[in-house]
C-alpha cells in the first residue's frame, strides 16, 4: 500500500542556508510517526514546507488519502492543503484569542462548510442547518478532547494545557486524515503530558487518523511512536523503531556530541 | 490612599502645566494699546487645577489596575448584560424605538438634522467595523467609498434623472466593486503598510474628483441633488428632513440586522480568525484572499449607502466633504466605540458626532473637551466604550 504521506528529496533553501537537504520521509496509514532532532534541525521548516507555508525549493510532497488516488501537494496554498486533509498545530500556540473555545473549533469546520455572504445575511434553511451541524460537530469534538466544560470561555482565558488541547481539537475539526503536531507537549507538566499521550493514541485508534509529531520530550516520543525519523542540520540521519533509533550511533552523536571531538 | 510620591508627582505636573501654558494663559498682548498684560492669577489656577487633575487621574488609574487584578474574565459590559436579560430587553427596546420615532416631532429641525448625520455615521461605523474591527485591516481611506456612493447618486441623477431609491442599490453595487478593486492590490499588506496604501487610495479618489472637471464640476461640486421622493411625491423642506430621518433609521436597522448576522456566521468567524492570527487562519483552511476581499467589499458597500443618504440630505456635494479627516472620524467612531462591537460602534457614533454639536454651549473649549474625552476613553477603556462580546451557545446534555 502507498504511504499516506510521501515526501521525496525535500530541500528548502533560505538564501544560502540549506534548512532542509534532500529529506525523505514516508508516513504509513494508522501510524504514529515522530520527527525528532536537536534545536534548529529543520523540523518545523519541514512542517511549513508540506503545509504550504513555505514553497519547497526542491522535492516532491505526495499524499494518498484513504480511498483516493495519490496527489501532489507542492505549490498548493496552505488552506488548500488543509482542505486535502492535512491539519496541523503550532509550536507556539496560535489560537484565535478573540473568540470562544467553541468558535475556535468552528473555524476548523470552515473549509467543510459552504454558505457565503448572501447565505449569512438572508439565512436560508440550508445555511441554518449547516450552521447547526457545525455547532454540534464542534461540540462533539470538544467532548471527545475533554474541553466541553470550557465551551463558551474565551480561548485566551484557558489554562495552558487546555489551550494545547484546543489546538488539537481545532485541527480535528477540519476532518483530516493526517494530523501534524508541532511539539504538542511543550511546556506541559508530567500529568498533562501523560493525558496527551493517551489522547494521541486514542485519536489514532478511534478517529482513523495517522499522526506525525515533532517532539522534544523523549519519553513521550519513545512510548508513542511506531516509527521515528531523526534530522540534524537539515539532513535526515536515521529512521526506525524507537529501539533502533535509541542505539543508532549517528543519533547519539547528534544529541550528545562526538566523543572523539571532545577528547 | 494617596501616597507622598503621588503628591510630589502631582506637584511637579502642576508646575509643568504652569510652564507649558504660560504663553497662552498668562501673557496677553494688547495690540491696540501696545502693551503686554501678565495675568498672574491665571497661572495660579492652572497650577492648582493641574495638581488636582493629576491626583484624580492617578486615583482612577490605580483603581483600574486593582480591578484588573481582582476580576479576570467576567466583566461583560452592562449593556450586554441588560440585553441578555429578557425581562428588561423588551421594554428597553420599546422605549428606544419610541424615542427614535418621536424624536423628529419633539425636537426642532436642527436637532433632527444633526441626528441624521449621526445615524449616517452609525452606518459608516458599522461598515468600517467589518474591515477594521472584525477583519483587523486598518483602512484609512474609507471615505473614498463614501464619496463613491455620494457621487454615484449625484451624477446618475444629474445625467439620467435616476431617483434616490434606484441609486441606493446601484451605489451599493459600485461600492462593492470599488472595495474589491482596492482589496486586490493590498492583499499582501497588513498593519501600518495597509494603512498607508488605503490612505493614498482615499486621497487619490478625492484628488480625481477635485481635478476632473468634466466628471463632477471639480471643486465647485454638484448642487440641486433632490431629496428622496415618496412614491413620486416630493415633500417640502421641513417634511423632507423628517422623511430622510426615517429612511436613515430604516437603513441603520437594516445595517444592524445584516452586520449582526454576518458577525456570527461562517464569514464573520473567518474575519475574526484572520484578525487574530493570519497563519493559523490559513492553516485552518480559510482562504485569505477571499476573506480579505469580502471584508473590503462589504465594508465599502455600507459606506456607499451612507454616501447616497449624505448627498440626498445636503443636496450639494463637493470633494471637500470627503477629506482624510472624515476617514479619521469614522475610524475614531469604531475604535472609541469598541472594535468589533456593533453596539459599541453605535454608541461611539452617537457620542462622537452628537457631542461636538451639543458642546457648542462651551463653544470656545468645544474641541478641547472633545479631544480630552477621547484621550480619557482610550486610557481608561482601551477596548472601547462597549467592548465586543461573543455569542454564547447553549447545549443541553442528553444523558442516555
Amino acid at each position: 500500500m502507498e504511504p499516506i504521506l510521501n515526501v521525496k528529496n525535500l530541500t528548502m533553501n533560505f538564501g544560502g542556508l540549506k534548512a532542509l537537504d534532500t529529506v525523505n520521509i514516508a508516513v504509513e496509514k494508522g501510524q504514529i510517526a515522530a520527527l525528532i532532532g536537536p534545536n534548529g534541525a529543520g523540523k518545523t521548516t519541514f512542517f511549513n514546507c508540506i503545509t504550504g507555508i513555505y514553497p519547497p525549493s526542491e522535492g516532491l510532497v505526495e499524499i494518498t488519502p484513504p480511498g483516493k488516488p495519490t496527489q501532489k501537494l507542492n505549490g498548493l496554498k496552505t488552506n488548500h492543503v488543509t482542505e486535502k486533509g492535512l491539519a496541523r498545530t503550532f509550536q507556539n500556540i496560535r489560537l484565535f484569542e478573540g473568540m470562544t473555545v467553541l468558535e475556535n473549533v468552528m473555524i476548523g469546520r470552515h473549509c467543510r462548510m459552504k454558505s457565503g455572504i448572501i447565505g449569512a445575511m438572508l439565512r436560508p434553511s440550508s445555511q441554518k442547518n449547516e450552521e447547526k451541524k457545525a455547532i454540534n460537530d464542534s461540540y462533539e469534538i470538544l467532548e471527545k478532547i475533554g474541553l466541553d466544560q470550557y465551551v463558551n470561555e474565551m480561548a485566551a482565558n484557558l489554562p495552558y494545557g487546555a489551550q494545547r488541547r484546543l489546538e488539537i481539537a481545532r485541527a480535528l475539526a477540519t476532518s483530516p486524515f493526517l494530523l501534524l503536531l508541532d511539539e504538542p507537549a511543550a511546556g506541559m507538566n508530567p500529568q498533562e503530558t501523560k493525558e496527551l499521550d493517551e489522547l494521541i493514541v486514542w485519536l489514532r485508534d478511534n478517529e482513523d487518523l495517522s499522526i506525525l509529531l515533532i517532539e522534544h520530550d523523549m519519553k513521550l516520543v519513545m512510548s508513542l511512536s511506531d516509527n521515528i525519523h531523526v534530522v540534524d542540520y537539515g539532513k535526515k540521519i536515521a529512521e526506525g523503531t524507537p529501539e533502533e533509533v535509541k542505539s543508532n550511533p549517528e543519533v547519539i552523536k547528534a544529541y550528545l556530541g562526538d566523543e572523539s571531538e571532545d577528547a | 490612599m494617596v501616597t507622598i510620591r503621588e503628591i510630589k508627582q502631582s506637584f511637579f505636573i502642576g508646575l509643568w502645566f504652569m510652564v507649558l501654558t504660560f504663553p497662552i494663559m498668562v501673557i496677553r498682548v494688547d495690540t491696540i494699546k501696545h502693551i503686554v498684560i501678565f495675568r498672574w492669577s491665571n497661572l495660579m489656577w492652572v497650577g492648582i487645577l493641574g495638581f488636582f487633575a493629576s491626583l484624580v487621574w492617578n486615583y482612577f488609574l490605580r483603581r483600574k489596575e486593582e480591578k484588573k487584578k481582582t476580576d479576570t474574565a467576567d466583566d461583560i459590559p452592562i449593556v450586554h448584560r441588560l440585553l441578555q436579560n429578557q425581562k428588561f430587553k423588551t421594554p428597553f427596546l420599546m422605549a428606544l424605538a419610541l424615542f427614535f420615532i418621536a424624536y423628529p416631532f419633539i425636537f426642532p429641525m436642527y436637532h433632527t438634522s444633526i441626528m441624521i448625520s449621526a445615524l449616517v455615521y452609525v452606518m459608516l461605523g458599522l461598515g468600517l467595523n467589518i474591515v477594521v474591527g472584525l477583519a483587523g485591516l486598518l483602512d484609512l481611506g474609507y471615505v473614498a467609498f463614501y464619496a463613491v456612493g455620494a457621487y454615484t447618486y449625484a451624477l446618475l441623477n444629474l445625467h439620467f434623472g435616476i431617483s434616490f431609491w434606484l441609486a441606493l442599490p446601484i451605489s451599493a453595487l459600485l461600492g462593492t466593486m470599488f472595495g474589491t478593486i482596492l482589496g486586490y492590490p493590498v492583499l499582501r499588506l497588513k498593519g501600518d503598510y495597509l494603512a498607508i496604501v488605503t490612505l493614498g487610495f482615499g486621497e487619490i479618489i478625492r484628488i480625481i474628483l477635485e481635478n476632473w472637471d468634466e466628471l463632477g464640476n471639480g471643486p465647485r461640486g454638484i448642487g440641486n441633488i433632490p431629496a428622496p421622493s415618496f412614491f413620486g411625491h416630493q415633500f417640502g423642506q421641513h417634511d423632507s428632513v423628517i422623511y430622510i430621518y426615517f429612511i436613515v433609521i430604516f437603513l441603520v436597522l437594516l445595517t444592524i440586522f445584516f452586520v449582526n448576522r454576518l458577525e456570527n456566521s461562517r464569514i464573520g468567524r473567518a474575519w475574526i480568525a484572520l484578525r487574530d492570527d493570519e497563519i493559523a487562519c490559513q492553516a485552518m483552511g480559510i482562504d485569505k484572499v477571499k476573506t480579505k476581499l469580502t471584508a473590503f467589499a462589504l465594508g465599502a458597500t455600507w459606506a456607499a449607502l451612507g454616501g447616497v443618504v449624505f448627498a440626498a440630505k445636503t443636496s450639494f456635494i463637493n470633494p471637500m466633504s470627503f477629506t482624510i479627516w472624515e476617514s479619521i472620524t469614522i475610524l475614531c467612531v469604531v475604535v472609541i466605540g469598541g472594535m468589533g462591537s456593533a453596539i459599541g460602534v453605535i454608541a461611539g457614533a452617537l457620542v462622537l458626532i452628537l457631542l461636538p454639536e451639543y458642546l457648542r454651549a462651551v463653544s470656545e473649549y468645544r474641541m478641547l473637551v472633545f479631544g480630552a474625552l477621547q484621550v480619557i476613553v482610550m486610557v481608561f477603556k482601551p477596548e472601547g466604550l462597549i467592548k465586543s462580546v461573543r455569542k454564547i451557545y447553549k447545549f443541553k446534555k442528553v444523558e442516555e
